[in-house]
């Protein structure tokens, strides 16, 4: 079982978030980025299905230079080895861009039975990655698991969204998403982290994974921005201590804002 | 006038309100074209609540495998529409399921796609919310025909007589190497609550409630409002409430009228999912918790004395 987990780093939720003024993209310099907690969940399945079925992982992300960080984290929690695309053309590549330049580099990776990634990032919030990675290799795309099981050639999973849990199964290979409440991600320990420091890395410019330059970026990206507006920040209103009658200043409150 | 497509967001054909959404954004476009994709029979009871809400024409794609194929099927029979009709735009809804069907629709088609729009103009211009509401971004596609997904609850929709005339389209057989199919589902029970990311009050309770059974403080009060119930993550983990009703970063963004948060600390992955409600309502006992900074009205107490005050009050008013 040969296993590719796409991850990505993302501004660290815990920090304030910023468009760029310049062509309104993800203003990488001014919050602290992290491997996307969804990511470590992935890894994490990887892992286990690792332990259970053998074969590699290997971990790949997409991004600019400091996103080896993110591929340092995967590979101190147990993963093989890493792939990171990385060139400058890449900077502003829409969603569809980067499911095409994904499906390229996971192409570079030896007899892959099965593509792991977190089911939405923390930053775009597209929801869709993982799928339109399937939909460019043509593998069935079984998404949002909170349980992954592999039989033979057969891939089941527990698939929970808003509508309720649907039970899917499709042959290898196959792409999977996973879903918040999958597992809980292992801590890398101190051996781990030493370990990871001698694993192979390799970064592929465009021409390495066989991507055309006119394929990707801003200038070719398939949406535009037009306008950016920050919201102003919301302040607090007013606050009280409940002195027994708490219950009822609400309500008193909600009278007056014709809430009820 | 060019056709906008609209994918029919429905269960056996019980349309979901988020399909007149899109069909009440698609008018702004061009003629709104439903598409119906499910097991045999879903159009037919589909038709007449599509020809309230706006629908020119009903494309009918109904097969067994339609119904038992996860995703697949949608985008196949789009795919051949966009082919055939040469449409101004083809709309979604922003589920889990819309979602994967836009960016993969995208993808097969060589167009651009934007995700989870929360308002639409005539233009193709979508705007968008993103940061947890921190920016609003316009965005348009610039390649092929536009694909674009809207948020539940975001767009009011409006009733409007269609023709609704049917058309049926083949559904094309899925290579089985490409399949997931579906052996058996679960589907979610709502009960009489009104749906969480469409509700117009949102009681929520966090950590503070200290446990599954305590969380009837938190169904009382939603109650008593007509509104939805969500739970922070923190709630979630503890095992007090379901997963699909996690409100935040991770969860479900919600934007309602009013937004009360029992036990909550206001973390900032929490306020993302909740911060562009109209009216904030907070009750914490830590005077210093982060929710205060964007309530509009904070009582620091104790929510097991706050809230059942709250539901009983708001019972009397109502006589
Ligand atoms: C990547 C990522 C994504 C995340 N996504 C989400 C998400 O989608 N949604 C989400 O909610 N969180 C999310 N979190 C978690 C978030 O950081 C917080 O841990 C979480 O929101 C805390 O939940 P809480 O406020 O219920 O719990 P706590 O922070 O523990 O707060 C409990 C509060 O209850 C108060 N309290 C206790 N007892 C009482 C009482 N009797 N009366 C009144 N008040 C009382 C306490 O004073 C405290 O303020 C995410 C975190 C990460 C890293």
């Amino acid at each position: 079982m040969n296993i590719v987990v796409l991850v990505k780093q993302v501004p660290d939720t815990n920090s304030e978030r910023r468009l760029t003024d310049s062509d309104h993209t993800l203003d990488r310099a001014s919050a602290d980025v992290v491997l996307d907690e969804i990511n470590e969940r992935a890894v994490e399945e990887a892992l286990r299905l690792q332990e259970a079925h053998g074969g590699e992982v290997t971990v790949v992300t997409m991004g600019p230079d400091s996103a080896t960080d993110a591929l340092r984290k995967a590979l101190s929690m147990g993963a093989d080895k890493a792939v990171h695309l990385s060139d400058a053309a890449l900077h502003g590549s829409d969603a569809v861009q980067t499911a095409r330049a994904l499906a390229k580099v996971i192409g570079t990776v030896e007899g892959v039975d099965l593509v792991l990634a977190g089911n939405e990032a923390t930053d775009g919030r597209m929801g869709a990655l993982p799928a339109m990675v399937a939909e460019v290799l043509g593998l069935p795309a079984l998404t949002h698991a909170r349980k992954v099981e592999i039989d033979g050639t057969t891939v089941r999973v527990e698939r929970e969204t808003d509508e309720g849990v649907a039970f899917v199964e499709a042959s290898l290979p196959a792409v999977v998403s996973v879903g918040e409440k999958i597992n809980e991600p292992r801590y890398p320990s101190f051996k781990g982290i030493m370990a990871a420091k001698k694993k192979p890395v390799a970064t592929l410019g465009l021409a390495d994974a066989g991507i055309d330059a006119a394929e990707v970026g801003l200038a070719n990206a398939t949406t535009t921005v037009l306008e950016v507006a920050p919201k102003p920040p919301r302040s607090g209103g007013q606050k009280i201590e409940d002195a027994g009658d708490g219950g009822v200043r609400i309500a008193e409150f909600l009278v007056a804002q014709k809430l009820i | 006038m060019s056709e906008v497509l609209v994918l029919v967001d429905h269960v056996d054909g019980e349309v979901k309100k988020v399909t007149f959404e899109l069909l009440t954004a698609a008018r702004r476009l061009g003629e709104p074209a439903a598409v119906v994709v499910g097991a045999p029979g879903s159009a037919a009871k589909a038709k007449d609540a599509l020809a309230r809400h706006g629908a020119a024409a009903v494309y009918v794609a109904e097969s067994d495998e339609a119904a038992d194929l996860l995703v697949t099927p949608k985008v196949d029979v789009l795919a051949a529409l966009v082919g055939s009709a040469a449409p101004a735009a083809v709309l979604v809804a922003a589920t889990a399921e819309g979602k994967e069907v836009a960016g993969r629709l995208a993808v097969r088609v060589g167009s651009g796609v934007l995700a989870d729009a929360v308002d639409l103009d005539g233009e193709g211009v979508a705007t968008q919310s993103v940061f947890g509401g921190a920016y609003t971004v316009k965005a348009r596609v610039t390649t092929g025909v536009p694909v674009i997904s809207l948020r539940p609850g975001a767009v009011e929709a409006e009733e409007s007589a269609g023709a609704a005339a049917e058309k049926t389209v083949e559904v094309p057989a899925v290579d089985p190497a490409r399949a997931v199919r579906v052996t058996r589902r679960e589907p979610v029970t709502g009960g009489d609550r009104p749906e969480l990311a469409e509700a117009s009050v949102v009681v929520s309770g966090g950590r503070g409630v200290g446990s599954a059974d305590n969380f009837a403080i938190v169904e009382k009060l939603a109650d008593v409002l007509g509104g939805a119930v969500g739970a922070s993550r923190a709630a979630v983990d503890s095992g007090y409430y379901p997963h699909q009703f996690q409100v935040g970063q991770t969860g479900k963004t919600v934007a309602p009228q009013l937004y009360v948060a029992l036990g909550i600390s206001g973390a900032i992955q929490h306020r993302a999912g909740m911060q562009t409600s109209k009216t904030i309502v907070a009750v914490n006992k830590d005077p210093e918790a982060p929710i205060f900074e964007i309530a509009d009205f904070g009582v620091v107490g104790d929510l097991f004395q706050v809230a059942p005050q709250l539901t009983e009050e708001i019972g009397k008013r109502k006589g």
